[in-house]
């Protein structure tokens, strides 16, 4: 019987939540092909993390145990990996696509002479093949993608591909078996220091109800002000893409994004925003997206309620005009 | 310190795209531009030789055209170039890439070598870890930071949601960089002059052939996103779409 595994994220001990979409993804691909799942948590004491993870449907749980999986480093996670899954070998290997997994998968999967499909947002059986769906070009294409080789085939989930509330339960605890491996002397040749965040965050945008954005089409550092006003004319926050804040044009705490903040307000108005991944992945979840691009295929678009086709530098003063009108 | 950089031509941010009839990638007639983390690991790389002196090479894999991408480098200060010639590169999946690089340079002895963290392209984000791989280094991922110390490096890594780590490493290291690390500089009328001088050396692909194997994953179809989201466009002139924005807030979306 062919195996599905998917590897839990832990750090530091939590798990990280983003595993349960992994799981329903899991649950989904065994569905449609009939193969067993299994889940696997890697770390260093992580015994609660596997219980918890077999409270849900899977045909077992693996705890891969070693004093060296802690703190987490590339050497020890893709060594620990590689051990376990040379004895138990899986067909699929998934995992949500985290900075993390970033930072071993591809080792991994060269180290097992296989490859790794990244960042996929969608899997389905078709004709006794998996195709994996991914975004290409920035979003402005997808491709189906299957796998060419003898495996494991690892693959990497987009954050909030598969719904985590969708997880289903078990009926009865899966199995934990506990599988030590130990990582021998010199494997490990990063010593990362101490997790830390730059400075206290001064914005905290997940609470906003209002964000208007800026990305690249706002041209120039001057030009901020136009969104600022319209933000103040609709009483919402100021936010940005992360080419904005790589210019110093707004502190970082105003980036949206994976390496910024997630937010769902009730309104997120884009500027000049071309909606690559990175971007969309932190206000996808939105409950009403406005996008103005001149650029009529920008992948915002995609995601977009409200779209406006058009140069912001002529829309929004009028906009700010006409807001103001509106709240008298 | 002797420092590769990995660059990639991609196509520019604002090209419209267009599908092959094949349906199984672009059409390639449209204008190209380095891959952004690219252009910052350049110059990540030229600042970190301007303090502790040594040399940085640059090599790319692709067309006749990728060759733009290491002619500007050497305009920006690299010393040198690597060019894997062939449009069979264009095809290749991220561990043959990374093979094919691997096989090109099996020859230098580099202390650092970086690559962008993803590419705006394919955005396997994979290429510069399986590179460390197959050379046997260490390797650490979207680096913000770079300070050379006693034992080798200490690199700061970005972590999701603002948080950030500082992480000791050996050399020689294989590094992802994020864009933002630095500020980008331009190139010189006089650097573009000596450019034109500087080493290049072609590698075709008959070369590295035998250090590359099939695709282990294959793009089936290339295709447009399907909506699954209905989107209203506003047409009009601006004062006129701006009446109709804020009436949509104000009675659909309620925001107002």
């Amino acid at each position: 019987m062919d195996t599905i595994l998917v590897v839990v994220e832990q750090r530091e001990g939590q798990l990280n939540r983003v595993s349960w979409e992994t799981i329903t993804a899991g649950q989904a691909i065994a569905a449609q092909t009939g193969w067993t799942l299994e889940a696997a948590v890697v770390g260093s004491g992580v015994a609660a993390i596997a219980g918890e993870v077999a409270e849900k449907k899977v045909a077992k749980v693996y705890d891969v145990e070693s004093a060296r999986l802690e703190p987490y480093t590339p050497d020890a996670f893709a060594y620990a990996l590689q051990v376990f899954l040379e004895k138990h070998p899986a067909k699929l290997v998934l995992m949500p696509h985290t900075y993390q997994v970033r930072d071993f998968v591809p080792k991994l999967a060269t180290a097992l002479q296989t490859t790794a499909i990244s960042d996929v947002i969608g899997a389905r059986y078709e004709g006794g093949k998996l195709l994996f769906t991914r975004q290409m070009f920035q979003g402005k294409f997808v491709a189906d993608v299957s796998f060419a080789g003898s495996g494991p085939c690892f693959v990497t989930f987009q954050n909030g591909s598969f719904r985590a509330d969708k997880v289903e339960a078990g009926a009865a605890p899966a199995p934990v078996e506990t599988v030590n491996v130990e990582v021998p002397d010199g494997v490990v040749r990063n010593h990362p220091q101490e997790v830390f965040r730059e400075a206290k965050q001064a914005v905290d945008l997940t609470q906003a109800e209002i964000i208007v954005s800026v990305g690249r089409g706002i041209k120039e550092q001057k030009n901020i002000d136009l969104a600022k006003q319209l933000a103040d004319a609709l009483g919402g926050e100021l936010a940005a893409s992360r080419p904005i804040c790589d210019n110093g044009w707004l502190p970082m705490d105003r980036q949206v994004g994976s390496s910024g903040q997630t937010v769902a307000p009730k309104l997120y108005l884009a500027l000049g925003i071309s909606g690559a991944i990175q971007h969309i992945v932190g206000m996808k979840g939105s409950r009403s997206i406005v996008a103005i691009n001149k650029d009529s295929e920008a992948p915002i678009f995609e995601i977009a309620d409200v779209a406006v086709v058009g140069n912001l530098f002529d829309i929004v003063p009028p906009l700010i005009e006409e807001v103001k009108k509106a709240k008298g | 310190m002797k420092i590769l950089v990995c660059l990639k031509q991609v196509p520019q941010k604002d090209a419209p795209l267009k599908l092959n009839d094949a349906g199984t990638w672009i059409r390639e007639d449209v204008s190209y531009e380095v891959n952004e983390p690219d252009a910052f690991a350049l110059e990540e790389a030229l600042r970190q030789k301007e303090k502790h002196s040594g040399e940085v090479v640059v090599v790319t894999a692709g067309p006749a055209r990728a060759m733009q991408v290491l002619r500007e480098a050497l305009a920006k200060g690299a010393d040198r170039a690597i060019h894997l010639e062939d449009d069979a590169f264009v095809g290749l999946d991220a561990y043959n890439t990374a093979r094919a690089i691997a096989a090109a340079i099996k020859d230098e002895k580099f202390d650092l070598i970086f690559t962008g963290l993803q590419s705006d392209d394919c955005g396997y984000a994979q290429t510069g870890v399986i590179l460390a791989q197959i050379l046997g280094l260490p390797h650490a991922t979207i680096i913000m930071h770079i300070e050379k110390n006693a034992g080798g490096i200490r690199v700061k890594r970005e972590l999701e949601a603002g948080f950030f780590q500082f992480v000791d490493m050996p050399l020689p290291a294989v590094l992802t960089i994020q864009s933002g690390i630095n500020k980008l500089r331009y190139a010189t009328l006089i650097g573009i002059k000596q450019a034109k001088t500087k080493p290049m050396r072609k590698v075709t692909l008959g070369e590295v052939q035998s250090a590359i194997g099939a695709n282990l994953q294959k793009i089936e179809k290339l295709y447009a996103p399907q909506k699954s989201k209905h989107t209203e466009f506003l047409e009009g002139p601006p004062a006129e779409v701006a009446k109709k924005l804020v009436e949509k807030l104000k009675n659909e979306l309620r925001v107002i």
